[in-house]
């Protein structure tokens, strides 16, 4: 009662279905090529127009080459789907930044460095890291296409209201932890299933220290928790971040907008259905060593042995190592790595590149390393080369590439081969993610680049 | 595909891992479609478990056994859980399930599933673990949902829980129904707030 979850949803409650869910009026729609182009062909076959066009943004990120993308993309099948959501954007009368637009990217790096995504606001896209974005203050959640035609058609969506759920992390991280870390360190807690049912709110004092990029990275991993979505109430920080960007409110109207803002949060008295709290200085760099994103421990620390697993998870969790290639009781420092890729809507953003450079600079790329550097969009490749870091990457041997997904989910052609380990900062390690066959762990920009360098696993604190 | 939902009576096939993820379901290199057709999800439901490399069946999963069939999979705890794809969802409807079992489900793929007219059972951990031992037991074994009463029930035991599902969304798959043609009947109410927060 009386969370900023709850503010934000009844504020945008059109109606509640009676022995049902709520009709959800929802602000922002984004839509990329993957899961849209069948509610576009809903939409035709039930003879509907988009109900509120100027409130839906469209971008290609999923299928997009990191290379080359002024040519046409030379695999026929993403060329259609990239083509499909152009000709539907514009069938349909949307807004869409097309590939090699300025104002391209991946949709959860866009939506935010552009203002698009605001405190307060309700946002879907059909896709689950749209969580990214209640980084500003707003309730933003994954949906699947059908619903997709449902925000399409209407405008609002029907859900049921999830619970609430506040983490509340006190304290100072420690040299060399980030907020990836931070959400690794939730999941090996919580498990990929622990927020299920839940909306998250993040709060205490870590939590407001953290920049807006380190925000967008947590809430960007809320979903690998289970949960609806997770947020962060908007401060100096968020507004900081917000003021001026293009579609930001401008003049007066944002200074009535800050007045709104600065409402929103939860109330003293707020109750919610499930509380957690964490220390900071509990966390330290965190690796994955199986299969989900839950799977995760300290650097320094050793592969849960079988004991200590469920029975009932037992055939599970010796299938996920059996295809890492790892043993129980293992340390995961000094595995070889042969891949690290830098990016995603986890990862992507400036910050993650200063901090990649910060521990590559002056030094040289592992030869047998592969490394692969993806700005999640092109505001972010721009502020790269104005600040300089494409040339300290490139001393150490690294390449920028073009923006977009990349080898997250490897539906381009950034595909990890067959067996190959992989040390990435993307939000997922499942089974083929990365490739048919490839071996993910996750860690942070800090963690791959200390992995780029050496060659194997390695603590990256050793470098600061 | 919208059908009406009643009573069902199936073999069942079953899938005793946890944290089942939709990469699983269907693997990201199969979503490039620009259409909804089933056969081809269905064909590809749990591509890389089903298949090997080059595209033979590996006869140790699930699917390519013989022994196992039915229009209800049953599966281990947080089935569905990772990408929000509704690729998913359409593979376990194109290959013929009509129902999913499990003790929990994630959030988005529940939804999917409902959305598609694959209605997803959530059951007691209790419920689950006898059941797989049921199956086990005799492959041939059946279940029973009945969508109006909410029950599901071991026919080999006996054993029998009810399920939760809103009266609304019962209401629709009873009926099919979709959520569609429900918020094309409120549009003036979307206006209406939409004055009333401006």
């Amino acid at each position: 009662m009386n969370t900023l979850f709850d503010k934000i949803w009844d504020a945008h409650v059109v109606q509640n279905v009676e022995d049902g869910p709520t009709q959800l009026y929802i602000d922002r729609l984004y839509c990329h090529e993957v899961t849209s182009p069948q509610a576009f062909e809903g939409l035709r076959a039930r003879g509907l127009q988009c109900f509120r066009p100027k409130q839906i943004f469209c971008m290609p990120d999923h299928n997009t080459p990191t290379h080359d993308q002024d040519k046409p993309i030379e695999d026929p099948v993403s060329k259609t789907q990239v083509d499909t959501l152009e000709k539907n954007a514009k069938d349909f009368g949307l807004t869409h930044f097309g590939m090699m637009h300025p104002k391209n990217g991946i949709i959860h790096v866009v939506g935010p460095e552009r203002g698009l995504s605001l405190p307060g606001m309700t946002i879907v896209c059909g896709d689950s890291h749209t969580s990214t974005h209640g980084a500003v203050g707003a309730v933003a959640f994954g949906i699947g296409t059908s619903e997709v035609e449902m925000v399409m058609a209407s405008q609002c969506i029907l859900q049921q209201k999830p619970k609430s759920m506040r983490i509340n992390v006190e304290g100072v991280l420690q040299k060399g932890v980030t907020a990836k870390d931070i959400a690794l360190y939730l999941m090996s807690e919580l498990t990929t299933s622990g927020a299920t049912g839940y909306f998250i709110e993040y709060a205490g004092s870590t939590i407001r220290a953290l920049s807006m990029e380190g925000r967008l990275t947590l809430c960007n991993l809320s979903i690998e928790m289970g949960a609806r979505g997770g947020f962060i109430a908007p401060d100096e920080t968020t507004f900081e971040y917000l003021k001026g960007r293009e579609y930001a409110p401008q003049g007066n109207d944002w200074e009535k907008a800050v007045e709104y803002w600065k409402t929103l949060k939860s109330g003293e008295d707020a109750v919610f259905d499930k509380e957690l709290n964490f220390k900071a200085e509990d966390i330290e760099p965190m690796v994955t060593y199986g299969t989900n994103p839950g799977m995760g421990i300290g650097i320094s620390q050793e592969i849960p042995g079988l004991d200590t697993i469920p029975e009932a998870g037992k055939i599970s969790y010796m299938k996920s190592l059996d295809y890492m290639g790892f043993a129980p009781q293992e340390k995961m420092l000094g595995k070889k790595v042969d891949y690290v890729f830098l990016g995603a809507c986890t990862n992507g953003r400036i910050e993650d590149f200063r901090a990649f450079a910060s521990i590559v600079k002056g030094k040289k790329k592992a030869e047998h390393v592969t490394a692969w550097l993806v700005p999640g969009s092109w505001m972010v490749d721009s502020q790269i080369r104005e600040e300089g870091l494409d040339v300290i990457l490139k001393q150490a041997g690294f390449e920028i590439r073009q923006p977009g997904c990349s080898a997250c989910l490897a539906m381009n052609d950034d595909k990890i081969p067959a067996g190959k380990l992989s040390v990435s900062t993307s939000n997922r390690n499942f089974e083929g993610r990365q490739g048919p066959g490839a071996r993910t762990v996750l860690a942070s920009p800090l963690v791959a680049a200390a992995a780029a360098i050496t060659g194997v696993i390695t603590d990256p604190r050793d470098f600061l | 595909m919208k059908q009406k939902f009643d009573i069902i009576e199936s073999t069942c096939v079953p899938l005793p891992l946890e944290n089942v993820d939709t990469d699983q379901i269907i693997p990201a290199r199969f979503l490039k479609a620009t259409t909804r057709d089933e056969k081809f999800f269905g064909d590809n439901l749990f591509r890389d478990w089903r298949y090997d490399k080059e595209g033979n069946l590996k006869p140790d999963f699930v699917l390519n056994n013989p022994l196992y069939g039915g229009e209800i999979l049953v599966a281990g705890k947080n089935f569905g859980s990772g990408s929000s794809r509704e690729h998913a969802a359409w593979a376990i409807a194109g290959y013929g399930f009509k129902v999913v079992i499990s003790s929990f489900f994630a959030d988005i793929h529940k939804n999917n599933e409902l959305n598609n007219f694959v209605l997803p059972v959530v059951v007691s951990e209790h419920f689950l673990a006898n059941l797989f031992t049921s199956i086990q037991a005799n492959p041939k074994m059946q279940v029973r949902v009945d969508v109006p009463n909410q029950t599901v029930t071991n026919l080999s035991t006996g054993e029998s829980e009810t399920f939760e599902i809103n009266g609304y969304k019962k209401y629709c798959l009873m009926n099919a129904l979709d959520d569609i043609d429900f918020l094309l009947e409120n549009r003036e109410k979307i206006e209406a707030w939409e004055k009333m927060s401006r």
